[in-house]
């Protein structure tokens, strides 16, 4: 990847030590991705801001970098661990780590949006433009139904694009890649956004490409969208997908692919606590939810994981009282991956609707997890 | 055995035992930073140690903030002195960017499996150069 004069200057160190990390991140990722040169992005939404994620060599490698570094685009930031105004079970330790992965953003400059979901949130530059999406359902979500280009940014190589307002021209973002080779054909129909969950973790596994094809299924609704997105970027390196074209090879996603695939990641019938997220819950989440809890009260626990903002949105209209009656629970700022709130020692099982929450609960979070979509979860547990 | 013609994506040179997998790795949810160890019970490499290692991968998926825990392993010491990839995808490339650890892609058509499990291996990424004793 060639590089510009001033651009050589800042990977040298002249405009200090932070610059020069970010543009020696760009090189290496450059390099692996084969750009030829680096253009300018319009948005970064940087991942890397939850405690249990980062850890404290996270918390002193940000704490380092803020000391000289700002942000040089529009940047949005990942949900943290968990609600400040709700830390009944967060330990001290966590609180204070927290509180400083939280102070090193704002004093980078970004807008404390902690969400998965920027693109439920924010305006959307027009189709075209270039963006950095770290989180990577929102890269998924940005390529495929917005027209942005990203690649499935790390959380590092986002934050090297909001502060040199840069990333490298390649993959994606150059729209090479863009045309699928392979389609991936829904052999039966999706009922609920844990099916289109399903679809997405299956054609991350299978496919290597950073573009497949889907077919089979009709235009998915938001809620069905935003499960394919995180599913595709839980298992995979695809960072795209288009309903709109075919590839040259087909693989079938059946009933027996969906049954593998939910084998996988429900690992237990039932559970002690439910959460609802993961992405956060938007509006149509949230509505629909309303919807199948009205005049009902949980049986279990319910925590239902949304952005700050979406949640000030649902409380002017009423929607959050309406399910607040039911007995659940919010918690914003944060999401059900890797959250504080739900750890092996207090919980056996949880009984959560989405495949991405599945698997880190499984995986990083050591609990079991029955996964059910909305309405199922509605149907078991409410009454 | 010398394969040359490697991309390198971070530069620099390590040296270690191979540890080699077909599998590709999520470090968020299977890599434990602070032991070094893969802890994902379905993965082949589980419960096996990249401290130190020349660790043979064909790319990282997931989670973007795997990053971090790339950085994380240089900070409490326990990382691999090389990584080695088919193709190295974003988020193994920033963060062994910050990492200092150096990675290189085999050649396009050359199979992970031709560096053998358990030799030891010198990675030199600057020259593009990969050198196992057998």
């Amino acid at each position: 990847m060639e590089l510009t004069g001033s651009e050589e200057d800042a990977l040298a160190g002249k405009h200090g030590e932070a610059l020069a990390s970010a543009y020696r991140i760009l090189a290496a990722i450059g390099e692996a991705t084969e750009a030829t040169r680096l253009v300018p992005v319009k948005w970064a939404h940087v991942s890397g801001v939850n405690y249990n994620t980062i850890g404290d060599a996270g918390v002193q490698f940000l704490e380092e970098f803020a000391k000289d570094a700002k942000v040089a685009v529009k940047t949005t930031i990942n949900p943290m661990g968990y609600d400040i105004g709700r830390p009944e079970g967060i330990s001290e330790n966590f609180k204070e780590k927290q509180a400083k992965i939280v102070s090193s953003y704002e004093k980078m400059g970004v807008r404390p949006s902690f969400t998965c979901t920027p693109y439920e949130v924010f305006d959307i530059p027009e189709s075209g433009s270039s963006v950095s999406f770290a989180e990577s359902n929102a890269a998924v979500y940005a390529n495929s139904l917005l027209g942005l280009m990203t690649n499935k940014e790390s959380a590092l190589s986002a934050l090297a694009s909001s502060v040199t307002g840069k990333a490298p021209l390649s993959d994606l973002r150059a729209g090479k890649t863009r045309t699928p080779t392979v389609s991936i054909k829904a052999d039966f129909p999706l009922q609920s956004e844990l099916d289109y969950g399903l679809l997405g973790y299956f054609a991350g596994k299978v496919v290597k490409d950073s573009c497949v094809a889907l077919e089979g299924i009709a235009k998915p609704s938001t809620i069905e969208a935003k499960a394919l997105c995180a599913g595709m970027g839980t298992s995979g390196s695809c960072g795209m997908f288009t309903l709109s074209e075919t590839g040259e090879e087909t693989i079938s996603f059946g009933k027996k692919e969906a049954d593998d695939m939910m084998n996988e990641v429900s690992t237990a019938e039932d559970g002690d606590i439910i959460t609802l997220g993961s992405p956060q819950f938007g509006i149509g989440e949230l509505q629909l939810l309303a919807s199948l809890v009205e005049g009902k009260k949980f049986t279990k626990r319910c925590l239902i994981f949304c952005s700050r903002a979406i949640h000030n949105q649902a409380a002017r209209s009423g929607l959050v009282g309406a399910i607040e009656r039911s007995g659940a629970e919010f918690r914003c700022d944060s999401c059900c991956c890797l959250t504080p709130y739900v750890t092996k020692e207090k919980y056996d099982a949880v009984v959560a609707n989405s495949v991405k929450g599945a698997y880190y609960l499984n995986n990083s979070n050591k609990v079991k997890v029955a996964l059910k979509d909305i309405r199922t979860i509605s149907k078991e547990y409410a009454e | 055995m010398i394969i040359s013609g490697c991309r390198k994506i971070v530069g620099g040179r390590g040296e270690g035992v191979a540890l080699v997998t077909s599998e590709p790795i999520n470090f968020l949810a299977m890599v434990d930073a602070k032991t070094g160890r893969l802890t994902s019970a379905s993965h082949q490499l589980h419960n096996r140690s990249i401290v130190g290692a020349v660790l043979v991968f064909p790319c990282s998926v997931g989670s973007s903030v795997g990053a971090y825990v790339i950085h994380s392993l240089r900070a409490y010491g326990t990382a691999p002195s090389a990584i080695v990839c088919s193709k190295a995808d974003i988020t193994t490339a920033s963060g062994c960017a910050i990492a200092k650890i150096p990675v290189v892609n085999l050649p396009e058509g050359t199979p992970l499996s031709t560096v053998k499990d358990a030799s030891l291996v010198t990675v030199d990424a600057d020259v593009g150069t990969l050198t196992a004793k057998v």
